[in-house]
């Protein structure tokens, strides 16, 4: 049976995942209760959320620097909408996803009409989307909303009083679509194509334009619904929420089997990136003696890992291709 | 000389409407007294606070011009600012203490430079690495806590005055103007360039880019630590978690509002100092004005745009194709007068 090369660094991600897992398992076996797979899902979801928008946009070799801003700027707005206004729950979240993607679109758009990279683009919507916080207020507002309320308690009961909650089965749902919209639609291929190199994918009749400005909305869609998760799971607004929270979706991408360049990679591996980096820190709690600056030189070191690892393949493909 | 001045005139000119504009909310911002020991006034504490991202953005300038970007200059502030702490407390003299710190730099540099240059690693990702597991390392070195210590020596570096200039000011001026007269008074300034347009081109025309690329980055850990120094100095203590926390953002900042292009080839150390003096005019101007801080960003980020604009490769043959249509009419019109 072969394999098709592409497959490596995902299986790897998948495998690092498994026996991590396992290892962890050894230690702890409490670490294999349903409690804590329920957490997992449940702590994680707004980084796997918004690690899909990301995951698209380097796939078609861009960077989307502001999603950590547009994350603090959504639990703002609806805590702030929330409180100043009488609009219903529901049509906020809507007006606020409305927002997101049209910021994302905009940006988008910059991107393509002044040919300008795509970090110090997303760099400025960084700080605008952080600013547009700061400027609807500098507390944090505590959400009191019922339909909140009700979202952040709805759960169903696993075998083992897990809790599997509404906002980590949204995650494995967004996962699932943003899985399907990569791989098998017509804007997923232009993606692809678009990774691979941009003069090609114009001779390919790939429209560059519209495709960038629908990748980066579609990353500030992901973000305006992160920051919805977020403000569940917080309660609450802060507009110094997930500061850096950009980095670490990238890093999960990377650890995902991503290659940065774009061109190739899978929506999958980034839950797996994710949830890696969510076990690493899980393993951090039990352990309890340990500081939690091992994450960092941790997950600092699984990204050099898996860039290598990356590397040494695209060089053996090459030379596979080269002799073929 | 003159060339080089017409180039950093956009730059110039925003910072005399900055200052223009802070001055007229609040119009004390250009008075600058001597109280006997030292020079205060607005003016003078500008130069002294962006004394950390102007030191990155000269180290920052270098690497950009190569086409990279360096992401760990924040997280390597904060390891040579715990490995000063560090030595400054276990008893070590204050020379060994910097050059501690500024050896923690440079390896810093090395290790981003070797993934860059050799392993071939993007840019962006190779210093990402260092970025997220450097304040693990400067946790590491600190144990957690905020190492405090009280050696009047080494918080000169960050408080004290030379004939009443703050220190910080000296130490960025200083470095900015031997790093600017090192690269444009031998070749190292154009092979940089050189590598940074072109890297396949210019190894093949005898540049040795793989060590150019790893100088480089060694060039901006070593700025990093110097900012790192500072700040340490400056607050009497290492803080792993907060020291340079996002300063790199704001030196690329500094260095794209002073013109360097992120695309690689030509750059300009003076005009990435003048952008590491706006943004610190915007962040002191901001508070004194009395407008909230929470303006901050937003101001931030219109002026990015407006730059982004202006810098823009598909819009700058728009201006060109302006210019040479004036300057055609002009030269019509001249014509049909000199005829008539």
């Amino acid at each position: 049976m072969t394999i098709n090369p592409r497959l490596y660094p995902l299986l790897t991600t998948i495998g690092i995942f498994i026996v991590g897992y396992f290892l962890c398992y050894l230690q702890f076996p409490n670490i294999l209760s349903t409690r804590v797979v329920g957490n997992l899902l449940t702590d994680n979801a707004y980084l796997g959320i918004v690690a899909v928008g990301m995951t698209i946009v380097i796939l078609s070799g861009g960077i989307d620097l502001s999603v950590g801003s547009v994350i603090a700027f959504s639990g703002v707005f609806i805590a702030v909408m929330l409180r100043d206004t009488d609009l219903p729950a529901p049509l906020i979240i809507v007006m606020l996803l409305v927002i997101t993607s049209a910021f994302g679109a905009a940006m988008g758009w910059l991107i393509h009409a002044l040919a300008m990279p795509a970090f110090i683009v997303t760099l400025a919507g960084m700080f605008l989307a952080r600013g547009a916080a700061y400027m609807l207020t500098i507390d944090s507002i505590a959400i009191t909303d019922p339909f909140f309320a009700a979202i952040q308690n709805a759960y169903w009961l696993m075998p083992g009083r897990g809790r599997l909650t509404l906002i980590g089965v949204l995650m494995v749902v967004v996962v699932l679509a943003g899985a399907l919209l990569a791989h098998r639609t017509r804007f997923g291929a232009s993606v692809f194509a678009l990774g691979g190199g941009e003069q090609t994918a114009r001779l390919m009749g790939v429209n560059v334009g519209r495709t960038t400005v629908l990748i980066y909305a579609f990353s500030g869609l992901m973000a305006g619904l992160s920051g919805v998760v977020f403000s569940v799971y917080t309660g609450s607004g802060y507009p110094l929420a997930t500061v850096g929270t950009e980095l670490t979706a990238i890093a999960a991408v990377v650890i995902g089997g991503t290659i940065l360049t774009g061109g190739a990679g899978y929506v999958i591996g980034t839950l797996f990136g994710v949830l890696t980096m969510g076990l690493i820190q899980t393993y951090l709690v039990f352990d309890g003696s340990l500081s939690s600056w091992w994450t960092k030189i941790v997950i600092g070191m699984l990204l050099l890992l898996f860039i290598l690892l990356q590397k040494g393949l695209l060089r053996l493909t090459a030379f596979g291709a080269a002799r073929a | 000389m003159r060339r080089s001045l017409q180039r950093i005139t956009p730059q110039l000119l925003t910072l005399a409407a900055l200052v223009a504009l802070v001055t007229l909310f609040f119009p004390n911002f250009i008075s600058i007294s001597y109280d006997g020991t030292r020079f205060v006034g607005p003016i003078v504490d500008v130069l002294k606070r962006s004394a950390p991202v102007a030191l990155l953005a000269v180290g920052m300038t270098l690497v950009i011009a190569t086409r990279g970007i360096d992401l760990s200059v924040g997280t390597v502030m904060a390891i040579a600012g715990a490995v000063a702490a560090y030595a400054i407390t276990s008893g070590f003299g204050l020379p060994a203490t910097l050059a501690l710190a500024l050896l923690a730099g440079l390896a810093a540099g090395l290790w981003n430079g070797c993934l860059v240059a050799l392993i071939g690693i993007q840019p962006i990702v190779a210093t990402l690495i260092l970025m997220t597991a450097g304040r693990g390392i400067a946790q590491l070195i600190t144990e957690g806590r905020i190492l405090t210590f009280s050696n009047n020596d080494f918080a000169f570096i960050g408080s004290g005055t030379v004939y009443g200039i703050p220190f910080p000011t000296i130490l960025w001026l200083a470095t900015a103007i031997l790093v600017a007269a090192l690269m444009r008074r031998t070749a190292l300034g154009l092979l940089i360039e050189a590598t940074g347009i072109n890297r396949a081109a210019s190894a093949l025309a005898g540049v040795n880019a793989t060590v150019i690329l790893i100088a480089v980055y060694m060039a901006s850990g070593f700025c990093a630590a110097l900012a790192g120094i500072v700040a340490t100095a400056d607050i009497r203590g290492a803080d792993a978690n907060n020291a340079g926390l996002w300063l790199e953002l704001d030196a690329i900042l500094a260095v794209v509002i002073g013109g360097n292009s992120l695309l690689g080839g030509r750059f300009s150390i003076a005009g990435a100092m003048i952008g590491a003096l706006i943004i610190q005019t915007i962040n002191t101007g901001i508070v004194l004005a009395g407008f909230p801080s929470e303006y901050n960003l937003v101001i931030k980020a219109g002026l990015v745009l407006v730059i982004l604009v202006m810098q823009s490769p598909n819009l700058s043959a728009d201006w060109f194709y302006l210019k040479t249509l004036i300057s055609e009419q002009r030269t019509a019109r001249a014509e049909r007068k000199e005829a008539s």
